[in-house]
């Protein structure tokens, strides 16, 4: 059994909170307390039934306002996987949550509301799946109770996501028509929709490939801490401690630790009580080399016939994700994996109206504008590419005034 | 490419170590905080993973009630004596006696909400500038929405609404002096996660999470352990039941589960089965919609 992360995008109208509200309901993850607490709830639905979308409003301003504000993380298992939901709103004011919640997705479902067809919000989250680099999108197509389970009306609305889909290069999209409040197609197929012939949401989520494994070439582990117990009977023990970030470490594989760029040989891999033949992309283990190299927390090592990029200056695509404005006269903190280093937006390239997708030229950067930049760094950065490497390819922006994270980058590409 | 099975278990086994590693990375004093329960038991285990050979780069710190259960303190004492790590432990009774909180009285009366002040003054007092738990979001709706690194002011107060944006995998860690950072490793586990973990491991759990026979009460519908740290009047009625415990906290507040189940397979089908989610167990989550979410904002766990 593996684990799929999927991010919801929608608004309140769209029965985003319903739906997943459902999927938890109809997969019997709800336990018997919360529903006690559900349904002594005031909230109802207009035909008195349980209003599912409470499960997913945590805070009391989110149930008082009926929205939802931050990132909820909900959780549900059936026999063939676990699930782990990033419920995000959908408004333009919450682009940092989408943001947020859709960088650790490797999933994303995108609501259309069957009454209204393909709308600015939707260009919108489509953008942002796009942006983030999310692998496969489920466009569901909601609310078919209110347009009479009418097929072409659902065709019609494919017919121009398309076309939205084909713009933003979203290559692995798959189309449902449901009606989250009354159950049609999210767990069970639908009886009211004899003409859809694929499968039910649940069906779909249960068996799509996960490609939580990382097939890449690109060995890549940033160095966390550093092993050294220091005691009489291992004098010598010396082991880097990490996540594989992506690609494979086997045993006397070529390595490069950069920066400097020493080379040797992976000598061991210790993981607790087990020495291991190889260390996968996502495991976190501890890498001993052959040679004395002089390592410490924020290296990274690397596979020596794969090198990743090493440059200061970087372009990439940020989202902004402070109330206090981008100010390219400071420096801010950028933290890539487990190094941090000084920074400064030296450039921006333009901005991107995400209704539109318009590309327009900015002078400044407010919250949750998200366009390109040109960051100039103090140390050289080992990086990938963010479409070739998730991992290895993003970074966030600290402001050192505040301590707070207020941006996040995908690298696009490294500037001669 | 070699083929590797990397299952579920693994996978959230790979992100707590992660997250482990980043806190020993990012700050100066750190902590872990041990209540003697599974999810902290658990922890430690991780923190084994991340750090052995060497040793953990920080200290166990246990808030102690007073009004534990025996046995949470006979494992505790046993495991720290097995590893070999520090404990620190704070405590509540101190607090009591020197006046910075006040014993509820009453029928519902617990040490629970007391914790929060000895919590906070053992953080000040050793200054710690971040504390790792072993909070779950699966656990309550407020916890859903809590960061895997979560600010506190130097109040020891959660602000939901000016939590980090938190992105990837990457953990941001600075905080101005006097603020501490909760970390909350297992937050994408749920019970069930932790419970198969368990098994997979083999760890050894404190006796009571285990079936036994032992004298309660009812109360407001839910099993209490009779015990002296219960306000217990004429209306209560001791029965002898066959018990056991979902969550370690203090006695009086921890409601029983009547349960047959002996052994790790045992408890995980009957949790498979089960109607009550943990911390419908937990009577001070009971007051209100929102009493977790006020809690955190206070400063527990």
């Amino acid at each position: 059994m593996n684990i799929l992360k999927f991010f919801t995008a929608g608004s309140v109208d769209d029965g985003k909170s319903t739906l997943i509200g459902r999927l938890l309901y109809d997969t019997d993850s709800i336990l018997a307390d919360q529903l006690e607490a559900l349904q002594s709830s005031n909230r109802k639905n207009d035909d008195g039934s349980i209003d599912l979308a409470i499960l997913t409003d945590g805070l009391r301003a989110e149930r008082e306002q009926g929205i939802t504000i931050d990132v909820a993380y909900k959780y549900f298992q059936t026999e063939k996987r676990k699930f782990i939901i990033a419920d995000t709103p959908g408004h333009i004011q919450y682009t940092r949550n989408m943001v947020t919640g859709a960088s650790t997705a490797n999933l994303a479902i995108i609501l259309i509301d069957a009454r209204n067809g393909v709308v600015e919000q939707t260009i919108r989250h489509s953008y942002i799946v796009s942006l983030l680099g999310i692998k496969h999108v489920v466009v569901c197509i909601n609310k078919m109770d209110m347009v009479g389970y009418n097929e072409t009306v659902y065709s019609a609305i494919i017919e121009k996501y398309k076309v939205l889909a084909q713009q933003l290069k979203l290559s692995d999209v798959t189309y449902i028509p449901v009606s989250a409040l009354k159950g049609d197609n999210i767990v069970q197929n639908s009886g009211n929709m004899d003409w859809y012939e694929g499968e039910s949401l649940l069906h779909f989520l249960e068996k799509v490939d996960t490609d939580n494994l990382d097939k890449s070439q690109l060995a890549r582990m940033s160095v966390q801490w550093v092993v050294r117990p220091q005691t009489e009977e291992l004098h010598d023990y010396r082991g880097y401690a990490g996540r594989v970030l992506s690609g494979t470490f086997n045993l006397n594989d070529k390595v490069t630790v950069l920066p400097g760029g020493a080379s040797s040989t992976v000598e061991k891999i210790d993981f607790f009580d087990q020495t291991l033949d190889a260390a996968h992309a996502g495991q976190s283990v501890v890498i001993h080399l052959k040679d004395d190299v002089d390592i410490s927390r924020g290296d990274t090592i690397v596979n020596a016939s794969a090198l990743p990029q090493e440059t200061k200056l970087i372009e990439a695509d940020l989202c902004w994700m402070d109330t206090r404005t981008l100010d390219t006269s400071i420096m801010y903190n950028i933290q890539h994996n487990s190094k941090i280093t000084k920074c400064k937006i030296s450039e921006i390239l333009h901005k991107v109206d995400i209704n539109s997708l318009e590309k327009h030229a900015a002078e400044e950067f407010k919250l949750n504008d998200i366009g390109r930049v040109i960051v100039k760094t103090a140390d050289a950065l080992a990086f990938d590419l963010y479409d070739d490497n998730r991992a290895n390819g993003s970074a966030i922006l600290v402001d050192t005034r505040t301590n707070l994270t207020v941006g996040a980058l995908m690298f696009r590409a490294a500037v001669e | 490419m070699s083929t590797y099975n990397f299952d579920y278990l693994d996978e959230l086994e790979a992100e707590a170590i992660h997250i482990l590693r980043e806190v020993a990375g990012q700050f100066e004093k750190p902590a872990l905080l041990f209540s003697g329960g599974k999810d902290s038991i658990t922890l430690v285990r991780l923190a084994e993973k991340a750090f052995r050979p060497g040793k953990f780069p920080f200290p166990l710190v246990h808030i102690d009630t007073g009004h534990n259960f025996e046995e949470t303190i006979t494992y505790r004492d046993q495991m720290v004596e097995r590893i070999g790590e520090r404990l620190i432990i704070g405590s509540v009774q101190e607090s009591i006696d020197q006046g910075k909180v006040v014993e509820q009285t009453g029928k519902n009366a617990s040490r629970n909400a007391l914790q929060t002040v000895t919590l906070l003054d053992t953080i000040a007092k050793y200054q710690f500038d971040a504390c790792i738990g072993g909070a779950r979001r699966d656990e309550e709706k407020a916890r859903a929405k809590e960061r895997i690194f979560s600010v506190r002011d130097e109040f020891g107060q959660w602000d939901p609404k000016r939590q980090r944006p938190e992105l990837w995998n990457i953990y941001n860690g600075k905080i101005h002096k006097g603020e501490n950072i909760r970390v909350f490793p297992i937050s994408n586990w749920t019970e069930l996660d932790v419970w198969n973990y368990i098994r997979r491991e083999k760890i050894d759990l404190p006796s009571i999470y285990f079936s036994h026979e032992r004298d309660c009460i009812t109360r407001n519908g839910q099993l209490m352990a009779a015990s002296p740290f219960l306000n217990m009047d004429s209306d209560d009625i001791v029965e002898r039941k066959q018990v056991r415990f979902r969550t370690v906290g203090d006695m009086s507040c921890t409601a029983a589960v009547e349960s047959d189940a002996t052994l790790i397979d045992d408890i995980i089908s009957e949790i498979s089965a089960s109607k009550i989610s943990e911390r419908g167990a937990r009577m001070d989550d009971k007051v209100s919609e929102a009493a977790m979410e006020d809690r955190k904002k206070g400063g527990y766990f």
